[in-house]
């Protein structure tokens, strides 16, 4: 019997069962992909980077490269700067990408390996770059990872060279799919507004076939175009943990106006992404946007019916939560359960925010539900056990509870290890809605479909 | 040392690697450098520590796997085996203390304390491995005295698995991994040889995971020519049976990288002799029988071998034909975890008309590179902790029309237009036995001879144009 979870709910204190989050380096790997001509680097062991690069691999089915600085026990006793020195030298001798990212793993920040000061003693050749991050996985999750990977960025690159802001905008697509920072891209061309997404993986791990291997794919945003972020008029970071902090350093940084907006996720996220950008730029949604919108509300409207009313359970990444939450009780779908693993609240920054504004959405919504940030999934399949769902969406491991529970399950997020496509896919946009709600209602009418008595089988739904 | 000019043209390839690639017939053999530590900087293929030991105990099905550390290396190894179980399901679940940053600072042994008793009160298990990461080798928590405390507490083993991913590469974990493995064996009054003399018709059988339920056919097998399975290391295992190793007569082992030190370690404490085996492939499984049945020095049992191995191989041999005919003159890539597979696959390509043009792997031992050299054909290259751009080149140039190897070259060699098929812990048909093999042929035809192949020629246009120029027409 796969379900081991006893109904029961007792305090835990050791630990995690079945978590509901990963490690740093992994979320700082992801996103240094999303610089164009860039080798991510793992400071530490080389299992850390065997498991991150297998992990990515698995979810977007692509080769994700990175390199190690292979710790060994001399490292692990005199520090890992050697061998930090001969890997940018080897990075750059063979594989020659623009700009190398460095990102630590517990074994080289509980060392104390001071990285800046290494990557100065070493031969960076000219013309080279070298950045860092510090990603300690006993802090945070995968996404405080992307999130300190994107300040190294800013950190290390965007300069304010122009005594006047440039008409262009900066975007930071937070870690969704490259099909959501494909969609978000389009929809800011359709605005005829420039911008500069950083990171932007579209191009890199939704590479096209070409009987090549790419070390470095054609994507990725531009060193040359994040430094340009400086001169921009105003940043949007779509997410508060993945991408407000970065925003806010290139606010202090190179006094660019920050503004952080919800993952683009439903009707009303989009309409304010859209919105910010139309009230900044002064430009008119053209029909395009409104012609889709409409769509979308159509859509809904035509389906509503097989939605409204419904108890979900969620649990994922808590920008993509924030999003998703607020797109489904604007279908009139009630989410009794929300749950992310990463810890509320950034280092240093305000605790229990996402707590906060979720239980807010639910109570203007007139409902209550069990909302947690730092959680497991062995406590959400408790919760679940105790107040049951009729939909459950998160990712590739909501299958065992699922399964447990005879739920319909909708897999969004990272990772989704036992499905293809779906980094092609946007859940960003109004498009992006559209197809969440067609996967919401298959799920739900597939699912009637399978429990329908013979004489309640119907053709027509 | 290499002569590398006369190896491989050295462009591209790292100066220090070059060592560790050979090309038969061009040097005296034994030249290979392996067994070595991969290169800071280099985009190795290869795993942890750690990595290794979980490989191998996972499949404990009724154990609790309690990891030590931060959450990353937990996340990355829950239930990524195919290995099934026939009884408890409790190892598919992930456990972990979740150190943060307090635990790092002032040690996590209370934590890791607390864990065992909430997870032991939990799910009553009676085993409970403690993995330590890498971070848990550096803080220095007492590990022993830890599971020693919690052991005595509630009356079951608790048994700490030393696999700080520094300490080596995935060869150490197997060997972290046969070190518990032979704490929980250890009779009560200390090891003694049991089975002095007595020849029961038991074996145990070492080094199969049950991916895809492999252990199951061999077991199946076994059982036909009268030999009993005593427990399988560690595929379906669980604590009552692993209790029992030391009463079998025979360790076979199918994977000797992860278990030639168990096997070794079980001969000196317990007298049990080992034998090397091998199920994948219909000659390398016929022979592996028949051994087994000689070394029982049974008559009856060496007919009954001789009966299923005429009956199997009559059963796939038509099938295992028509594949061949479409296969024949196709060429492969190896590039695999261990020596002894890779031996065994090139074998396994041969049945099915299939040359080997290029073969390396992640930890293969100096011996197994010897064997691999003396079987493949001249123009073979050879290769240690190959890394990507090496596994991309020489496929290219050897015009592989197929790559095996695990989860990570997949899209690598999907990219060039090489088909590819997983003999790791993605597979999803079981590779062992006759059954296996017929399987193995059929993973080999659905994926080299796809249609959607010649899209990736014909349509490409432009953007194949730059492409792997160097493939053969399909
Ligand atoms: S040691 Fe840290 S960085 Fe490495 S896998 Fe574990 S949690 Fe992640
Ligand atoms: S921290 Fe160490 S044990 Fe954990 S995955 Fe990394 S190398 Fe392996």
């Amino acid at each position: 019997m796969l379900d081991c979870t006893p109904k029961k709910i007792i305090k835990r204190t050791g630990g995690m069962i079945n978590p509901a989050k990963t490690c740093q380096p992994i979320g700082a790997m992801y996103a240094a992909l999303g610089i164009h001509n860039c080798l991510p680097h793992s400071h530490g062991s080389q299992g850390c980077c065997a498991y991150h690069r297998s992990h990515l691999t698995r979810h977007f089915r692509e080769p994700v490269m990175a390199t190690t600085s292979s710790f060994t026990e001399g490292a692990s006793v005199f520090g890992g700067g050697g061998n930090l020195k001969t890997a940018i030298k080897n990075v750059f001798a063979i594989y020659d990408p623009d700009i190398m990212a460095v990102h630590t793993t517990c074994l080289s920040e509980t060392i104390g390996d001071d990285i800046p000061t290494i990557i100065k003693g070493a031969e960076v050749p000219e013309g080279k770059l070298v950045i860092h991050a510090n990603t300690p996985s006993y802090q945070g999750s995968h996404i405080t990872g992307f999130s300190n990977m994107v300040k190294g960025m800013v950190a290390y690159l965007a300069e304010a060279t122009t005594d006047e802001k440039k008409e262009q905008v900066n975007i930071i697509p937070g870690f969704v799919n490259p099909g959501d920072m494909r969609e978000i891209k389009r929809l800011a061309g359709k605005m005829g507004i420039r911008f500069i997404m950083f990171p932007d993986t579209s191009g890199v791990l939704d590479s096209p076939m070409t009987g090549k291997f790419e070390m470095f794919p054609a994507g990725g945003a531009k060193v040359e175009d994040i430094r340009d972020s400086g001169n921009s008029k105003l940043t949007i970071a779509l997410g508060y943990y993945a991408s407000s902090d970065a925003a806010h350093l290139l606010e202090r940084n190179c006094r660019v106006p920050a503004i952080t907006l919800k993952t683009p996720i439903g009707i009303k996220a989009t309409d304010e992404l859209l919105m910010t950008l139309r009230s900044k730029f002064v430009q008119e949604i053209p029909y395009e946007l409104e012609e889709e919108r409409g769509q979308l509300v159509d859509v809904i409207t035509d389906n509503h019916h097989h939605f409204y009313g419904k108890k979900v359970a969620l649990f994922g990444d808590p920008d993509i939560l924030t999003g998703l939450t607020e797109f489904v009780l604007s279908l009139g779908m009630r989410p009794v359960h929300v749950l992310t693993g990463t810890p509320s609240g950034t280092l240093g920054g305000p605790q229990g925010i996402f707590e906060k504004e979720i239980k807010e959405m639910l109570a203007a919504a007139g409902l209550e539900g069990r909302v947690k940030a730092a959680g497991d999934l062995f406590e959400l399949h408790q919760w679940i056990k105790n107040e049951p769902v009729d939909l459950l969406m998160g990712n590739t491991y909501g299958k065992y509870i699922a399964r447990a529970e005879d739920l319909p399950f909708v897999r969004v997020g990272f990772p989704i290890l036992d499905r293809g496509v779906h980094p092609y896919m946007p859940i960003v946009g109004y498009r992006g809605a559209m197809r969440l709600v067609e996967m919401i209602s298959s799920a739900l009418l597939d699912r009637q479909d399978r429990d329908a008595a013979d004489e309640d089988f119907e053709l027509v739904m | 040392m290499i002569n590398v000019s006369t190896a491989v043209p050295n462009d591209n390839l790292i100066v220090e690697r070059q060592s560790s690639i050979l090309v038969k017939g061009r040097q005296r053999k034994n030249q290979l450098k392996c067994d070595a530590e991969s290169i800071a900087g280099c985009v190795s293929q290869r795993a942890c520590v750690y990595c290794g030991a979980r490989v191998v105990l996972n499949p404990v099905t009724d154990a609790i796997h309690l990891v030590h550390g931060p959450i990353g290396c937990a996340s990355y190894t829950w239930d990524i085996r195919g290995s099934l179980s026939s009884g408890s399901e409790l190892y598919r679940n992930s456990f972990s203390t979740d150190l943060k940053e307090n635990d790092v600072i002032f040690g996590g042994e209370k934590k890791l304390a607390r864990a065992i008793d909430e997870l032991v009160e939990k799910y009553k298990a009676e085993l409970v491995f403690v993995y330590s990461t890498c971070v848990v080798g550096v803080i220095g928590d007492d590990l022993e005295a830890v599971c020693k405390a919690a052991a005595q507490k509630h009356g079951i083993q608790v048994i700490p698995v030393q696999s700080s991913g520094f300490i080596g590469n995935k060869s150490a974990g197997y060997r972290a991994a046969c070190d518990a493995l032979l704490r929980l064996i250890e009779p009560p009054g200390g090891p003694r040889p049991l089975n002095n003399g007595r020849l029961v018709k038991s074996v145990n059988y070492l080094g199969d995971f049950n991916l895809a339920g492999e252990a199951w056919i061999i077991k199946d097998y076994l059982k036909r020519i009268g030999v009993e399975v005593n427990v399988v290391f560690t595929g379906d295992s669980n604590y009552r049976d692993l209790k029992k190793a030391p009463e079998a007569s025979l360790n076979i082992m199918q994977c000797a990288g992860s278990m030639a030190y168990l096997a070794r370690r079980m001969e000196v404490l317990y007298g049990i002799p080992s034998m090397r085996i091998s199920f994948l492939g219909l000659e390398d499984t016929a022979a592996s029988l028949r051994r087994i049945a000689a070394f029982f020095d049974d008559p009856e049992m060496m007919r009954r071998a001789e009966e299923l191995i005429e009956q199997e191989t009559a059963a796939v041999r038509p099938e295992i034909e028509r594949y061949r005919e479409k296969l024949s003159g196709k060429k492969a890539a190896i590039y695999v975890g261990g020596g002894f597979k890779a031996i065994s696959l090139i074998k396994q390509f041969r049945e099915i008309g299939i040359d080997v043009v290029m073969v390396g792997t992640q930890t293969g031992r100096e011996e197994e590179y010897q064997t691999l050299h003396d079987i493949s054909d001249d123009g073979t290259v050879i290769l240690d902790d190959a890394n990507p751009s090496e596994l991309e080149r020489f496929m290219i140039e050897q015009g592989a029309h197929l790559l095996v190897g695990g989860v990570k070259e997949r899209p690598l060699a999907y990219k060039l237009g090489v088909a590819f098929i997983d003999h790791n812990h993605d597979r999803k048909h079981p590779l062992s036995g006759y059954v296996g093999a017929v399987n193995f042929a059929r993973e080999v035809y659905s994926t080299v001879c796809s249609p959607v192949w010649k899209y990736a020629r014909d349509v490409g246009g432009g953007l194949y144009a730059a492409g792997n120029k160097a493939l053969p027409e399909r």
